[in-house]
């Protein structure tokens, strides 16, 4: 057998989650390999051009805040930037854009390029171990790659099967073979593995769109970026154009209802709830006559779009029927038929918070394996195994992802500590300290963690550095401010006549107050830098509400810091309800702070199972 | 960590109560009350509200942090046990940012914490922890097959849908969603706001039914207002003169109505003042006769103005009718005429009040109660602003459902999923 040298780390997969963790194992000076099937693939968008959005934009910022490629790719290939929630308040507003596919799995692989390690194309067969430690990997040509850990990205690649109305193909994304062995190796080695399902619309050609018909959705006027780094968009930006199915689109769909992979029986896997296909919608709202349709151009130099909003799994010649049944669409040619795929995943209640996987020491998980869906999810649990691995194999310091600091934490949190029962995406409303979570702070969450963890270079540290000092002096400027009631009312802000002096923050605070009617009280703010002032005024608008939560915050800390051993027995605890009992039996949380976040739980079940770990702990001690 | 305190002596009345305070805070906001002894002495004190009013001359105990049962700094107030001296002390406390009312089990679960106690001893509390519990438990039962507890699935299916809708606004901005439903989070809200409200004052008739009502008697100066609570006391409560201003403080008398327990306040009379420590009363006046169960607006003639408006359960009483010729309900204090028929009516009143389904819930499921619904009145005036600030009316109600929990437990975030994609068609 031919061996290569050894490797620290062998990233399995070039999606999302696979180039996250290449670079970040890059960045911190491993020596990394990347095994894939097909190296013109590595970065693809396999099925939505789009990066971002509420939950997903705020993931973005904070791969980016740590220097991941994933906003900086999609700021250079990105069409039409929209910052979601705009209107509404600062942490709930997601950037997101649509990107060029094609420039985009361009800046993914130019930007690896930069870096050193070693690209393998080949399908991986097997997992190489040696007592309950993973050695490398096995490919399906016999090549052995060595490597003291290895990230394993498959997405649904793992007995992949790609249905399209009765017919079922092995395949791990269109046209593309799956991996198989694989999944039988593992199994050999105890994992489980459960089926999850996902789907993906047609894809129409352009040139046979109708759009005079059409209204359009244009970008946002004043784009706001997705990377911490970047300033403007870098192509030029394109609308894209709205339509909605109608009652004989529904007609077509409903008759034809039992040609449909899922609804015909053969797909046992689980979609995700908020990604339903076209056959689902029109079943569960049956009252609802009309669905929206995005028509989004997949590039500047191509025909393709993508219709969003009608995934399906029915056969060809349907989705011909009810997609020409659409305005717009009546002549249109499908590129490419809409297909579901069934993938295998691991119940990622196994892993530890660095997305190590139990099977094995050294072998770690990242994306659609955890059960997870998108892009953004994907990239960011490959960057949290890369730090995994850093820490494993130099003892970097790591960069802790919490609840309360980020929405990778919540993501790693609600994996590791509920599991998955259908794919999981993020949204905002995950997120308990949504408020302390912006967007727009990702960076003075994360940045200098990860600048000492290793994983953040110089020059983002240097710009970051650079905000934060601009955000000192504009701080100070605003908590030396004492403005009376008289004051405050020639620059328009009535406060009554408390006779109260406030500073500049508490002014910030109070709903309707601008910036520049503090400036006309205090001019030394004109020195401040702009954004500065627009991130004071941010954190302002909040402080009340995230005071608040800090006790909540602290109260978490503590409590995720009692273990609950998994033996633990709830039966006989008295002071349980036998409803607790079966709750806590069943979510088997793995620290207090876990079992607080469990449907149902009462405050009073929460001190009844302190009592009893005290109890085990005391008696142990003697 | 908040500093916490609770009464730790059984409630009602005794010769002696103990308030215990513990946290990093309890040194400092006994400090407010009186001079605190030092560690490990005890002292006797005059216990003071932030107005400077005397609470209780009480035995003041300080325990350091390190050598407490808690492990925290601990004040122990010894007060004499009367009902109106530890709701006052614990009322006083309460006012403090970072203090509040302890949970069930709070003391012993910091002593845990802090290492404070051997196995013996967690074995022993555990007996008492678990009654503690338990006892919750059975009431949690006894509440979830009451009325309260078929009110708690309702308060906790209509909140869940009005987090559903303010997620479902902000998480799918960008989908097919209504742009008014903010409109049926108001309505939801404000149905289990009303619901909350009609629980507590039911609760609070329960108190009263132990503690007594209070009937403030309003009024402008020199109307007759303390010769009226004299004829109702029988005898000489408060100084009664021609001058006008003559009551400048609050004087109470309390009376046996048909069983129940009732407080007469005699109040300063209302009317615009120049001298500051009338005023002084008149604000106090307005303040108890804002709290009293029903006031007694007594008036010179019918068609006089009222001070502030009567609430249906308020009386106006035409008063001297010794001076002149009856008309309407009238009584004289002088004389003692029509006092009889007045007490009558009240007592009527009140014993209708006590007639209703009264809900009898502790003391801290009260505080949950009215924290919660101070949140929730929060929660509708933020859906009333343009533009609406989606995430801070999110933020409110998840602190009011966290002030809930004691009712229906924790409410996954899963649920809220739920309920969302089963309302609306999401996704693309």
């Amino acid at each position: 057998m031919f061996h290569v040298k050894q490797f620290d780390v062998v990233v399995v997969g070039g999606g999302h989650a696979g180039c996250e963790a290449l670079h970040a194992a890059c960045r911190y000076g491993l020596r990394a390999a990347l095994v894939t099937l097909d190296k013109t693939k590595i970065g693809v968008m396999s099925c939505n051009p789009a990066i971002g959005g509420l939950g997903k934009g705020h993931l973005v910022r904070e791969i980016d805040a740590l220097d991941g490629i994933m906003g900086v790719a999609a700021d250079v290939s990105g069409i039409q930037f929209r910052l979601l929630n705009r209107s509404k308040g600062p942490a709930v507003q997601g950037p997101r854009t649509q990107s060029d596919r094609w420039l985009y799995l361009k800046a993914i692989q130019a930007t690896l390029a930069r870096e050193s390690f070693t690209l393998i194309e080949g399908e991986v067969s097997a997992l190489m171990s040696s007592s309950g430690v993973v050695t490398g990997v096995c490919l399906s040509d016999g090549l052995e790659v060595c490597a003291s850990t290895v990230i394993l990205t498959a997405g649904t690649f793992m007995r992949g099967t790609i249905h399209i109305g009765d017919e079922r193909v092995s395949a791990g994304r269109m046209g593309e073979a799956a991996a198989n062995e694989l999944s039988v190796q593992m199994e050999s080695l105890g994992a489980t593995f459960g089926r999850l399902k996902t789907g993906t619309p047609p894809r129409l050609n352009g040139d046979t769109i109708n759009w005079q018909c059409l209204e359009v959705q244009p970008a946002d006027d004043d784009p706001v970026m997705l990377s911490f780094l970047s300033e403007s968009p870098s192509v030029k930006q394109i609308v894209c154009g709205i339509t909605h199915t109608n009652a004989n689109t529904h007609d077509t769909i409903r008759k034809n209802l039992d040609r449909s992979a899922v609804y015909g029986g053969h797909i046992k896997g689980i979609g995700p709830r908020y990604c339903p296909s076209i056959e689902d919608k029109v079943t569960r709202f049956s009252d609802k006559t009309s669905h929206q349709i995005f028509l989004e151009p997949e590039g500047l130099f191509t025909n393709s779009v993508y219709p969003n909003g009608i995934s399906t799994s029915l056969p060809e010649d349907i989705q011909y029927q009810y997609v020409r049944s659409i305005l717009g669409l009546e002549c249109v040619e499908i590129l490419q038929p809409g297909y579901a795929i069934e993938y295998d995943f691991l119940n990622p209640q196994g892993l530890s918070s660095d997305l190590e996987s139990g099977l094995l020491g050294g072998l770690f998980l990242a994306g659609q394996i955890n059960g997870t869906t998108g892009y953004e999810e994907a990239a960011a649990q490959g960057l949290v195994a890369a730090i995994g691995v850093a820490k494993r194999l130099r003892g970097v310091s790591p960069v802790r992802f919490d609840r309360s600091t980020s929405y990778i934490g919540v993501m790693i949190d609600d994996l590791i500590s509920r599991g998955a029962t259908e794919p999981y995406r993020m949204f905002t409303s995950r997120a308990e300290f949504r408020l302390k979570l912006r967007a727009d702070n990702a960076d003075q969450r994360l940045t200098e963690q990860g600048y000492v963890s290793g994983c953040v270079s110089l020059k983002r540290f240097s710009k970051y550095t650079e905000k934060i000092e601009k955000l000192t002096f504009c701080r100070k400027a605003l908590s030396t401010m004492a403005v009376s009631p008289n004051q405050a009312r020639v620059a328009g802000i009535d406060l009554g006549l408390d006779g109260r002096r406030r500073n500049g923050h508490e002014l910030l605070a109070i709903p309707g107050v601008s910036i520049q009617q503090l400036t006309v009280l205090e001019p030394s703010l004109i020195d401040s830098d702009a954004g500065a002032l627009i991130q004071a005024g941010r954190e302002a608008l909040y402080v009340t509400y995230i005071e608040r939560q800090g006790r909540d915050i602290a109260a978490l800390a503590r409590d995720l810091s009692i273990q609950i051993p998994t033996a633990f027995e709830y039966a006989g605890i008295s002071g349980l309800s036998s409803e607790m009992i079966a709750k806590l039996s069943e979510a088997r949380p793995r620290s207090l702070g876990a079992a607080k976040n469990i449907e149902g739980i009462t405050p009073a079940a929460l001190t009844a199972v302190l009592l009893r770990l005290k109890t085990q702990k005391l008696r142990k001690a003697i | 960590m908040d500093t916490i305190f609770a009464q730790a002596t059984a409630s009602g009345r005794a010769g002696v109560s103990i308030i215990r305070l513990s946290g990093d805070q309890a040194f400092s906001i006994a400090s407010e009350f009186c001079n605190v002894p030092v560690t490990g002495r005890s002292g006797l004190r005059f216990v003071r509200a932030a107005d400077g009013s005397l609470i209780d001359r009480a035995l003041v105990l300080f325990f350091e942090a390190g050598a407490s049962f808690t492990g925290e700094q601990v004040i122990e107030f010894h007060v004499h046990g009367g009902l109106a001296t530890v709701a006052k002390l614990l009322a006083e406390l309460s006012e403090f940012d970072g203090c509040r009312l302890a949970n069930p089990g709070e003391f012993t679960r910091r002593a845990l914490e802090n290492g404070q106690l051997d196995l013996n001893q967690v074995e022993a509390l555990s007996d008492l922890i678990d009654a503690e519990t338990e006892s919750q438990r059975k009431q949690a039962i006894c509440v979830l097959e009451g009325s309260f507890g078929e009110l708690g699935e309702v308060w906790r299916a209509d909140l869940l849908r009005a987090v559903a809708l303010i997620e479902a606004s902000i998480d799918f901005s960008d989908e097919e969603i209504p742009d008014d439903l903010y409109l049926e989070v108001a309505e939801l809200v404000g149905k289990t706001s009303v619901s909350v409200s009609s629980v507590l004052d039911r609760s609070s008739i329960a108190v009263k039914i132990r503690s007594g009502f209070t009937v403030a008697i309003v009024g402008t100066p020199n109307v007759g207002k303390s010769t009226l609570l004299n004829a109702i006391a029988g005898r000489q409560a408060a100084i009664t003169s021609d001058v006008a201003g003559t009551t400048r403080d609050v004087i109470e008398t309390r009376v046996d109505l048909k069983g129940l327990a009732v407080t007469f306040l005699d109040t300063a009379g209302l009317h615009v003042s120049n001298d500051p420590i009338e005023n002084l009363g008149i604000s106090m006046a307005y303040k108890r006769s804002d709290t009293a169960d029903v006031r007694i607006f007594l008036v010179e003639q019918a068609t006089e103005a009222l001070p502030f408006p009567a609430r249906p359960s308020d009386f106006v009483v035409l008063n001297k009718s010794d001076l002149r010729a009856k008309a309407g309900l009238s009584v004289s204090g002088k004389t003692g005429e029509g006092v009889s028929e007045l007490l009558h009516l009240i007592a009527e009143s009140l014993l209708k009040k006590t007639s209703l389904d009264v809900v009898a819930i502790r003391e801290r499921q009260v505080k949950g109660l009215n924290a919660a619904n101070t949140l929730l009145l929060n929660v509708i005036a933020l859906t009333e602003q343009k533009p609406l600030p989606f995430e801070l009316a999110s933020q409110e109600l998840y602190f009011a459902l966290t002030e809930l929990d004691f009712v229906f437990g924790k409410i996954d975030i899963e649920n809220v999923l739920d309920e969302i994609f089963s309302s609306f068609c999401l996704g693309k």
